[in-house]
């Protein structure tokens, strides 16, 4: 059954945030701000609470929108997780255990992913862990949009969602009915197509593009997107090329030769500069020159390699499968939001 | 099992039941057939398809690339599996199919490489068929795509040219595509090799045929496993006389010259032995030599391997002998060795017993040996281990770069290889046609210091 127009729907304008936390101020926040939702799909999704004293019930389902809120205001959880749909009503589930065969089993799910801030601590400067400023939020505001056009244009999607999570990333909810009946390869593979941050702690260079030309979805990435972001607004907040930091760039140059030549030439330049320009810009074209000279094999695709490296979103690889539950702390950040966010910060 | 049971039915036409490919010649084995097959078809067949299916393991082994292996099978088809009546094809096709699955379902290690081979097979003859049977086989793998219109071909051929060269292949060689859902193709998409837009990956044809070979693939491994069990079950005590002795003789079967009528006969005498050691034999044989001399013994399974090489190297029974009563009664006394051994060189002339003429050990039967405890046959490289190989074929003369060749060809299991290799740097030429029998390193290896010693002698004529 269509849901995607109602899921729409939800969208809801963004909440105080509370001076401190109070079961009261649940109460309060939970009244009036329940979603619409279709009747018969509903009763089969799972959701699950987190109460006062980490008493945690999962498998709760509601019938209604009605029910759901006010079991919500009756219980107060401190956490919710919403889980997929499944063939049977999931309170129900023990009844249908009795026939044998697998009657209970997740039949619809939306497909998400998760992005992490703290991800991304090394190559950000100013915070790390759960912290973020306006110098590093930009790093999700470019994945969202990365990742949102290439769901529409690549994928078809059309229904995407695009949450806080609460604490430190934001979530995407693709709700398109294709999206929701795949299954956990299909899941995987899209998150693949993704994928291009492969190191663990150990490797040092982490992006490896290797072709004589991007895949469309990376060329179309990098050009409109990565390349001016990573020039005119991360180079300059992040000082990548500071003596302190410029290093670790250099570090992903895989000839050694070439690093330590350039290197070197800009130890020699540090006190004889005059140039107004920032030296980050200064560096970062003194570098690309370098590379892209064409004098030295196998650094074709350095440049954006290294671009790749600090800008390209880094997804969490535990993508959500088909069991999984996902919290739902606080809603209130939707697309138009983001747009807004990304203009003035959040 | 359906071959079995029909050899007591009426002949039927086989077309209509071979287990799929509709109108085009290639048969997917989907079903056996309900088909009549006469018990010497049943093994002709199945040798035919045979030497198909070695051609091509060795064709891989050897490291040809795509477009050399297409040749390959076409011609391998040709000479081995083509009937003028295209009917009796499909026939022989689809019959020696089963029949060597029956062979080949008994271990892991057959089944493997049958699996291998049979997917390897169909790959080419896939390549190789028109579109329009392509594009039925398609629909049978339920892979039901339509190639992509001109027009549409037109709008996205630079992305498409684009995906290509980003996963290393030329642009512009592909120019049959298919719009497929990206759900039907997430190994594509997990990898970046297909164009995506607005939720439709756009798949080359050569992608398309991976995908169709991996279904066969899985197809025939599931077959097999059930086969086996069949075969454990019912068909092996069933047909105990009649079927069985042939499907176990068949996985073993070797097909080049047997060696045990020695065509070009140079009776090689005793005294040459030790000096044609060092200049011909191949390594198994030399190193076996090298224990007898020196523990006047050889177990049974050395006595067998070395002993049928050196008749079919041309040593008469007589010499053979004299040969061996020379060594063993050194530790065991010759009356004793006239009770015991002599009977066994007779018997290995056809001279007692069945009078069977045995033949002499092909490679594939030396390589799948397992000698054990105090035992010296079997493929050195196989059954050697790294230090003992090295210093055995450094006493052969070989080392520096072929050495660490031939080691590398031993760490990829291509033991063959590794004793054509070791044949063409002790004789400075090169075997195209690749070491598959002892003897036949033996009499290539005599060819070759024969023309030696003849250019040798023709240069020192003229210099007089």
């Amino acid at each position: 059954m269509e849901i995607d127009d109602q899921k729409q729907q939800q969208l809801e304008a963004p909440a105080a945030v509370p001076e401190g936390f109070n079961t009261d101020y649940l109460r309060v926040y939970y009244d009036g701000k329940h979603p619409g939702c279709d009747q018969s799909y509903v009763g089969r999704r799972e959701f699950s609470f987190t109460l006062e004293n980490d008493i945690y019930l999962r498998f709760q389902s509601f019938d209604s929108a009605a029910e759901l809120e006010s079991s919500i205001k009756e219980k107060c959880p401190f956490k919710i997780d919403i889980g997929p749909v499944y063939s049977v009503d999931p309170s129900k589930r023990h009844a249908y255990a009795q026939s044998g065969n697998n009657v209970f089993v997740p039949v619809e799910r939306e497909l998400i992913f998760d992005i992490d801030i703290s991800d991304y601590d090394d190559v950000r400067y100013c915070c790390s862990g759960a912290d973020v400023c306006s110098d590093c939020w930009p790093l999700m505001t470019i994945a969202i949009k990365i990742l949102d056009t290439s769901l529409r244009d690549d994928f078809g999607f059309s229904h995407i969602l695009w949450v806080y999570s609460g604490r430190r990333g934001v979530h995407c909810w693709v709700c398109d009915s294709r999206a929701r009946k795949l299954s956990n390869e299909q899941r995987a593979a899209i998150a693949d197509y993704f994928r291009v941050y492969k190191g663990g702690e150990n490797a040092l260079k982490k992006v490896s593009l290797a072709g004589p030309v991007l895949h469309p979805f990376l060329a179309r990435s990098y050009m409109d997107v990565l390349k001016t972001f990573f020039e005119d607004r991360l180079l300059l907040s992040q000082q990548l090329f500071s003596s302190e930091r410029c290093q670790k760039i250099l570090d992903l140059i895989p000839d050694e030769n070439v690093a330590s030549e350039v290197h070197d030439k800009w130890q020699g330049n540090r006190r004889s500069s005059v140039s107004k320009e920032d030296v980050n810009v200064t560096r970062w074209e003194q570098l690309k020159t370098t590379l892209q000279s064409g004098k030295h094999k196998g650094l074709r695709r350095c440049v954006e390699e290294i671009v790749f490296s600090y800008t390209y979103p880094r997804l969490d690889m535990e993508v959500v499968f088909v069991f999984q539950l996902i919290p739902v702390t606080v809603m209130i950040l939707i697309l138009q939001l983001f747009r807004l966010y990304h203009r003035y910060g959040p | 099992m359906e071959i079995v049971r029909s050899h007591r039915q009426v002949a039927a036409a086989a077309a209509a039941a071979g287990g799929g490919g509709g109108a085009g010649a290639l048969p997917t084995y989907k079903a056996a057939p309900q088909l009549e097959v006469r018990l010497e078809e049943f093994e002709l067949f199945a040798i035919d398809r045979l030497r198909v299916l070695k051609g091509i393991s060795d064709g891989l082994s050897r490291g040809k690339r795509p477009e050399e292996m297409e040749k390959l099978v076409s011609e391998l088809w040709k000479t081995h599996m083509r009937h003028q009546d295209p009917a009796e094809t499909l026939n022989k096709d689809i019959i020696s199919h089963f029949v060597l699955r029956l062979v080949y379902c008994r271990t892991e290690e057959l089944r493997k490489w049958f699996l291998s081979m049979e997917t390897t097979l169909f790959r080419y003859r896939f390549r190789l068929e028109s579109p329009e049977s392509q594009r039925m086989l398609m629909t049978e793998f339920q892979l039901p795509y339509k190639a992509l219109p001109h027009s549409e071909f037109e709008a996205v051929k630079d992305k498409l040219s684009q995906v290509a060269r980003s996963i290393g292949q030329s642009a512009n060689v592909e120019h049959v595509f298919f719009k497929v859902p990206f759900e039907e193709v997430p190994d594509l998409v997990a990898s970046r090799r297909v164009f995506l837009s607005k939720g439709y990956a756009y798949v080359a044809m050569s992608q398309v045929v991976s995908l169709v070979v991996t279904q066969f693939r899985c197809n025939i491994s599931k077959a097999l496993a059930l086969t086996n069990r069949k075969w454990t079950a019912t068909i092996k005590e069933q047909e105990k006389d009649r079927l069985t002795p042939i499907v176990e003789a068949l996985s073993n079967a070797y097909f080049g010259p047997d060696y045990s009528q020695p065509k070009d006969a140079v009776d090689i005498s005793l005294k040459d032995i030790d000096q044609l050691a060092k200049s011909s034999f191949p390594l198994c044989m030399r190193h076996m030599l090298d224990k007898l001399r020196e523990n006047h013994h050889l177990k049974h399974g050395g006595r067998m391997q070395f002993g049928l090489f050196l008749k079919g190297a041309g040593l008469k029974l007589e010499d053979a002998l004299a040969f061996w009563r020379a060594e063993f009664s050194q530790k065991i006394g010759s009356e004793r060795f006239d009770k015991e051994y002599a009977y066994t060189i007779r018997h290995n002339y056809g001279k007692e017993g069945k009078r069977t003429d045995y033949t002499p050990y092909s490679c594939q039967k030396i390589i799948s040996a397992t000698p054990g405890v105090g035992d010296h046959h079997g493929c050195p490289f196989r059954h050697f281990g790294e230090e003992n190989l090295r210093a055995a074929l450094n006493k052969m003369g070989v080392g520096g770069h072929a050495l660490e060749e031939i080691m590398d060809k031993v760490k990829n299991r291509h033991y063959q290889l590794a004793c054509t290799l070791t044949f063409e740097t002790t004789h400075g030429v090169s075997c195209d046609s690749g070491i598959n029998h002892p003897n036949q390193y033996f009499s290539e290896s005599q060819k070759v210091l024969r023309a030696k010693n003849q250019t040798m002698e023709s240069q020192s004529q003229s210099a007089t």
